[in-house]
């Protein structure tokens, strides 16, 4: 018995040796091509701050040699270089870094430019709870670290650990998140939404509306939402608006208002969702007592 | 009656000689052009030994400046024709549609990069380029159905207005519909020559030499509505016939240009202004040198795009705005002074 043990043993080692020896990997993008990649990337460039949150968190930022404009976490990137917007960034400036792999965004318009050029692209865009676990997967097998299963287990217990903290009268409160004053609102199927909803809270626009759906303000005033979240940049001129002083929320100033950073996180489908989580149970508990 | 008869000598030797002009300023701008990037000047310097920066020089910024000349010489060419066609100074190459129903194009395509695998299938083997050119040749031809051909110039007009506006609506629907297309559909409004590669210069390339040569051919026609329709068909011209390869040639143009940089302004309006001011030429003369025009016009937009705020980049469609717009304020206002109309 034990000798079979041993003998498995050392074949997988004599494996994993022959794994690094031919160290070539074929990822399977969003896109649902394979990209295959000679090894895993030393020098790369993302072009979404999820991205390049997620590559961090999985303890490869010394890789990052660029960035989008909008990318500014953690602090070790911040001095890299910016390479315009991830949509549409400065094709010369990616080529002169001499990437081995660029991430980006579906919606980005350099993939295919990037990819006449000879660079390697890789395309990952998460939108959900699943799809940060699904991205941090990806990029874990991208980079050839082991570290998604444990991180994802880390912020997945914070963001219950958060929902728990939570006093029993907070919970269960109907909540309007506001994207933009147009007014865009997050609904239920959002990634802020399903932030919401393991955080206990009642979201007033419901999935079928879809994720980020332009409501009619007058909906909102129907509704009639026990606590508001929006950012201070949309958030002047709320209590103004025709017929929203009789919100429940409003007329108890139960609105969170979130600076710009703040804002980031909560935004971002990244690995950065247990501290977003962390900043709405903070607000929810302060205004509920 | 050839149409060089129409002009004294002095006037075609002037139109060579501008012809000539713009086409060296290009040229030399496109030298410029070459060295200016987000890495400036020493990636031309270490091209010689550098494989990366031969491959920026070779790859990236030569094809993109070629491609912003062919992409002005063609909206250049285009307001040629929609001015010369329409006989109205205020026309563009939008003016049929083709704007509205390229960002439809555009906007469709977005929507379906975020929807189902099969439609993301589709839409990644059509691209952004290809729903962009589509968009903008469905939209003239169903200006076209709508104006039931191409007899009435101020039906064609109307109808081309309205389709605009329609299929403007349409596109909004759509990004109300899925928000999160917004901003990459404003990158193609605004207007970009930052992903022009070496296939996207040889379409353009293409599709311009033959516009070209059709419009040339045809400008006899534009002369002739120049003096009005009735003058125009008792030359004895197949009016009909010329003005739907006219409005081809208009459609394709645009199409292909817009396709490849996005909605940029301005340069088909005021390329042929800018040439009108400086010489006096036929159509045939006016056509080709609002391409030169146009090409200048865009690269030097381009140039300036990249270079302003490097290594950052501004949208073209800005510059080009700003510039022509700009100069040609300053040529109504000088002609106005003199008591003369522009």
């Amino acid at each position: 018995m034990t000798r079979h043990w041993i003998r498995s043993f050392s074949l997988a080692i004599g494996l994993g040796v022959f794994a690094l020896a031919a160290q070539a990997l074929d990822v399977v993008d969003e896109r649902g091509v394979t990209v295959s990649l000679p090894q895993p990337p030393q020098r790369i460039v993302t072009l979404l701050p999820s991205l390049t949150e997620g590559v961090c968190a999985l303890g490869a930022c010394g890789r990052l040699v660029g960035i989008d404009n909008y990318s500014n976490s953690p602090n070790a990137v911040l001095a890299l270089p910016r390479l315009g917007g991830g949509i549409d960034p400065n094709v010369e400036a990616i080529v002169a870094l001499r990437p081995d792999a660029v991430l980006l965004a579906k919606s980005s318009r350099v993939t295919q430019r990037l990819e006449a050029l000879g660079l390697k692209v890789v395309v990952l865009e998460p939108k959900s709870h699943a799809d940060v676990r699904r991205v941090l997967d990806k990029l874990d097998q991208v980079l050839g670290t082991h570290e998604a299963a444990n991180i994802w287990r880390t912020i997945d217990a914070s963001v219950s650990a958060a929902a728990q903290s939570l006093p029993a009268g907070a919970k269960g409160q109907r909540v309007y998140f506001e994207v933009n004053s147009a007014p865009y609102a997050a609904g239920e199927s959002s990634f802020i939404g399903e932030t919401l909803a393991r955080l206990g809270m009642k979201n007033i626009v419901p999935a079928s509306l879809g994720p980020f759906p332009k409501l009619n303000p007058e909906y909102v005033v129907r509704a009639n939402p026990d606590l508001i979240m929006v950012s201070v940049r949309s958030a002047a001129g709320m209590e103004q608006r025709p017929g929203w002083s009789g919100i429940r929320a409003v007329r108890e100033g139960r609105i969170c208002r979130f600076d710009a950073a703040q804002a980031d996180v909560l935004v971002r489908p990244g690995p950065r969702m247990d501290e977003a989580a962390r900043i709405m149970a903070r607000c929810i508990a302060e205004k509920a007592g | 009656m050839s149409r060089a008869d129409l002009m004294p000598t002095h006037h075609r030797r002037r139109v060579w000689l501008v012809g000539l002009g713009l086409l060296g300023l290009g040229g030399a701008l496109a030298l410029f052009g070459l060295g200016i990037g987000s890495t400036g000047f020493q990636s031309l310097l270490a091209a010689r030994h550098d494989a990366v920066a031969l491959q920026i020089v070779w790859e990236i910024r030569l094809p993109r400046t070629l491609g912003a000349w062919l992409a002005g010489a063609l909206l250049g060419l285009a307001g040629a024709v929609a001015q010369g066609l329409f006989r109205n100074p205020l026309a563009d190459p939008y003016l049929l549609g083709s704007a509205s129903g390229a960002s439809l194009g555009v906007a469709v395509a977005l929507m379906l990069f975020g929807g189902s695998a099969a439609s993301m299938q589709w839409a990644m083997r059509l691209g952004l380029t290809g729903a962009a050119f589509v968009g903008a040749v469905c939209a003239v031809m169903l200006t076209l159905v709508l104006a039931r051909g191409v007899q009435q110039t101020l039906r064609l007009l109307l109808a081309g207005v309205i389709v605009g506006v329609v299929l403007g609506a349409a596109k909004d629907l759509i990004t109300i519909a899925s928000a999160d297309i917004l901003q990459a559909l404003q990158g193609f409004i605004l207007g970009s020559t930052g992903l022009v590669g070496w296939s996207a210069c040889a379409v353009m390339a293409a599709v311009g030499a033959a516009c070209l040569l059709l419009a040339w051919a045809l400008a006899p026609v534009l002369d002739g509505l120049a003096l009005g329709e009735a003058t125009a068909r008792s030359l004895g011209l197949p009016l009909g016939a010329m003005r739907a390869a006219l409005v081809a040639v208009l459609a394709l143009a645009t199409g292909a240009a817009v396709a490849q940089t996005g909605l940029i302004a301005f340069v088909g309006l005021a390329a042929p202004h800018l040439v009108r001011s400086v010489v006096k030429a036929t159509h045939a003369g006016l056509i080709v040198l609002s391409a030169a025009m146009g090409g200048l016009l865009l690269m030097a937009a381009d140039l300036l795009a990249r270079w302003l705020i490097a290594p950052q980049e501004l949208p073209v469609g800005v510059l080009t705005a700003v510039l022509g717009g700009s100069y040609l304020l300053w040529l109504m206002h000088r002609r106005s002074a003199r008591g003369g109309v522009a």
